[in-house]
């Protein structure tokens, strides 16, 4: 087979985005989970809570360790892979990324050390606040880098200069009309993320009796917040298609694979789009529905895929990622609730419910890629809506020198997927406290001479 | 403006990469000579630098951002043509990072693997980056004597960051393991001089440019102190490597102190041989800038974070100043 190395270049930098977005959507919530245990073991002096917060913070710096590291190939991808992006739009990329680095990756990557091996050098104070400056600068940094890709999605705020994007105003740029949606959308995907995974471990840790109290504590924690948390995002993911509708029709007729403009369109639930014959096979639709999510009027109008002939996305997986997603956040609402009315109240749950709560630990990872497919190939084939296509900016690179590095990439994530995965569930058989001294480096090792 | 904010970009981002070199150099070392040490000792020098080595990466991240930022086009330009060494380099890097935390957390069985790749991780991180540095040194050119010349590189980089592990390890550890630093130490300061000195000598071959700059009277009076000091610094590290009293004595910081003063040396006449290209005989850092309005608004941003990011990077090495001690999450 012959591959374009287009294609390889792009399926390259999904390989190494959807390696790297698992492990801060895992993060950025679970630094404010390590944050509250904290907070609650210095109010009420339960040791639970310091127990919870030991297990937790040890699953933190590791899951913080993969997402500096894949990060860091982020930072450099878009050099390598895609240098007409930094050429055309450099001038609002350059900054944005600028900011984040400067802002956030210094404040979480220094105050991660007094916050994982400081705890008896400093004040009970200073660890709190170092506890804080890292979950906040894991948001600070969402921030930075969700307002350069809503950019990329909705740019305002710029004007062209002999095909290079000029700022016209900072404010517009950082604040574009998609970014408040995208931002908290994220925000609370990775919420839930964190949320099911500590509710997910703790399920597993109870079914094994491992820590008691604590783990029951941690397992309430993550139940309550995926119980509200869950609609909730439903609501701001409502009201980001709503935003999606108005300035990026084309993604929505994807999503939704409407073939021909029509008001009263039906939301489809299954169907095999063919983009050959521009019809859905086998479809089974819900009449209106899609108009009226999507305009609140069951007879508004939908735009289809006709009126952007050429300059659509690929239809049928941006319409499955959407139904992979709706699914999975259909399944999170269900699971977070029954536990949520199980857990009132008592430390005990039936085997079916920590079964189930185990199952969905990462669930969060699925929803997350899902929804990212559905907003990143949904805006395909732009790399900047309307401005720059993804095929002008791309690296001249060789099929067989992409296709080398990318399955070099594939073996190393793998195993390392399979390596993090391996240590969590290594971890989570062990009681918090005899894990206590085996961060780095064995007790007995303590300065010798001193 | 246009004039003087490319200029100040280029020092920032010099100040980047050379603040990377002398923070994660150690950790990379350190991280090299790992295979060497027992298994207690293994964990206490990794202990060491286990609360920095985060941050310590993030330098390479605000240098090639600086370049992003500031330098669109020769970003574009240098990252696409070390395709291959960045790759093999982000994989190292990689490998190094999770290795920290995977060697203790993967269960007992695994330590082993994870020990033999937090040093592979950190060999291949560091011969990649002496790569790289080569290839931009001759122009990002494809010829046999370019190719030579990062293959010297790639040798020399490894070898400065073992010697910036050593001195790291002598301010940081004692007894035993301060002795076994003393004895690498030896071993890995040859190479590096040696290197050094041929990668001086090559410089002005590979590149007439440089050349140029450095043999004219009278600007190479003006240089002699940038080799003079390079040459003192190294007798200093040579000296108490074979007098490790005077290093027990209080002055164990002083191997490391004298490879910084190497480092920042080597870059100032770096800085002096490009300058003012980005891309040597190619592209200049006016060429290459990105609009006025981009560079300004992000030079408030680092007026204002930079000194502050200083500030808590020697706070945070205050707290955990002194011998390093297992690390815990107590």
């Amino acid at each position: 087979m012959d591959f374009d190395p287009f294609v390889l270049a792009r399926i390259q930098f999904a390989t190494n985005i959807s390696f790297h977005i698992l492990f801060p959507a895992i993060s950025v919530g679970l630094g404010w989970i390590l944050l509250f245990f904290r907070m609650r073991f210095t109010q009420t002096g339960d040791k639970a809570w310091e127990y919870a917060y030991q297990f937790w913070v040890k699953i933190f710096a590791l899951t913080f360790a993969m997402g500096v590291v894949s990060g860091i190939t982020m930072s450099f991808q878009f050099g390598t892979n895609w240098p007409g992006f930094m050429e055309k739009a450099g001038n609002v990329a350059g900054p944005l990324l600028g900011y984040e680095v400067l802002s956030a990756f210094f404040l979480e990557a220094s105050f991660l050390g007094i916050m994982l091996f400081g705890k008896d050098r400093v004040s009970n104070r200073m660890h709190l606040t170092s506890s804080f400056l890292v979950a906040f600068g894991t948001t600070l940094s969402a921030f930075w880098i969700l307002s350069l890709n809503s950019w990329m999605q909705t740019p305002t705020g710029y004007y062209l200069e002999d095909g290079v994007v000029m700022v016209d105003s900072w404010m517009e740029v950082i604040f574009n009309p998609s970014f408040p949606y995208r931002f908290f959308h994220m925000l609370i995907a990775c919420m839930l993320t964190s949320a099911f995974v500590v509710a997910g471990v703790s399920a597993w840790r109870a079914l094994r009796n491992v820590d008691g109290p604590a783990t029951w504590k941690v397992m309430k924690t993550g139940v309550m917040m995926a119980a509200v948390l869950a609609p909730v995002q439903i609501l701001v993911g409502d009201l980001h298609g709503i935003n999606t509708l108005e300035h990026q029709p084309a993604k929505i007729a994807a999503m939704e694979a409407v073939w021909e403009t029509e008001k009263g369109a039906p939301f489809t639930i299954f169907a095999l789009p063919d983009e050959k014959t521009k019809t859905n096979r086998y479809a089974i639709e819900v009449p209106y529905a899609a108009s009226l999510i999507l305009t609140h009027d069951p007879n508004g109008e939908v735009k289809g895929l006709e009126e952007f002939e050429g300059v659509h996305p690929p239809v049928a997986i941006v319409f499955w990622s959407f139904r992979v997603m709706l699914a999975v956040g259909g399944l999170m609402v269900l699971v977070a609730w029954w536990a949520a009315w199980q857990l009132r109240g008592k430390n005990t749950a039936t085997k079916p419910l920590l079964y189930a709560l185990s199952i969905m630990t990462f669930s969060g990872w699925v929803a997350v890629l899902a929804g990212w497919y559905v907003t990143e190939i949904g805006r395909q084939p732009w790399i900047v809506s309307g401005v720059l296509k993804v095929q002008d900016v791309v690296a001249d690179h060789s099929s067989a020198t992409l296709a080398g590095t990318l399955f070099g990439y594939i073996l190393l994530y793998a195993f390392l997927l399979a390596s993090y995965i391996g240590a969590i569930r290594h971890l989570s058989g062990k009681p918090a406290a005899s894990l206590s001294l085996t961060a780095i480096g064995k007790p007995n090792t303590i300065n010798k001479e001193g | 403006m246009e004039y003087w904010l490319p200029i100040i970009y280029m020092g920032i981002m010099g100040l980047a990469l050379l603040i990377y070199v002398i923070l994660d150099g150690y950790d990379l070392g350190v991280g090299m000579l790992v295979p060497f040490a027992e298994e207690d000792e293994k964990d206490m020098m990794i202990a060491s630098i286990g609360p920095f080595w985060d941050a310590n990466e993030t330098w390479i991240v605000l240098g090639v951002g600086v370049l992003l930022i500031a330098f669109p086009i020769a970003h574009g330009i240098i990252l696409t043509s070390l395709y291959l060494p960045v790759t093999i380099m982000l994989m190292g890097l990689i490998l190094r990072g999770v290795a920290f935390d995977l060697r203790v957390k993967a269960g007992d069985h695994r330590r082993g693997l994870w020990n033999k790749a937090f040093f592979a991780g950190s060999l291949i991180a560091s011969l990649a980056q002496g790569w790289m540095l080569g290839a931009y040194i001759t122009g990002l050119q494809d010829s046999t004597t370019s190719l030579l010349f990062s293959a010297l590189i790639a040798l020399t980089l490894p070898a400065l960051y073992l010697i910036l592990g050593c001195g790291w390890l002598l301010m940081k550890t004692d007894g035993d393991l301060r002795n076994k630093a003393i004895n690498w130490g030896r071993k890995a300061i040859w190479p590096m001089g040696l290197g050094l000195f041929m990668v001086s000598i090559a410089t002005p071959i590979v590149s007439a440019s440089i050349a140029e700059k450095w043999f004219t009277f009278p600007n190479a009076l003006y240089l002699m102190p940038i080799p003079l000091v390079c040459v003192l610094c190294f007798g200093a590290i040579v000296r108490v490597l074979y007098k490790p009293s005077v290093l027990i004595n209080g002055y164990s910081w002083l191997i490391y102190a004298s490879t910084v003063l190497i480092c920042l040396m080597a870059s100032l006449g770096l800085a002096y041989s490009i300058f003012p290209d980005i891309i040597i005989g190619d592209l200049t850092i006016w060429e290459s800038a990105s609009s006025v309005k981009s560079l300004q608004f992000t030079l408030v941003g680092v007026v204002i974070t930079l000194p502050v990011i200083l500030i808590y990077t020697f706070f945070v090495y205050r707290i955990f100043h002194g011998k390093a001690t297992a690390l815990s999450y107590e």
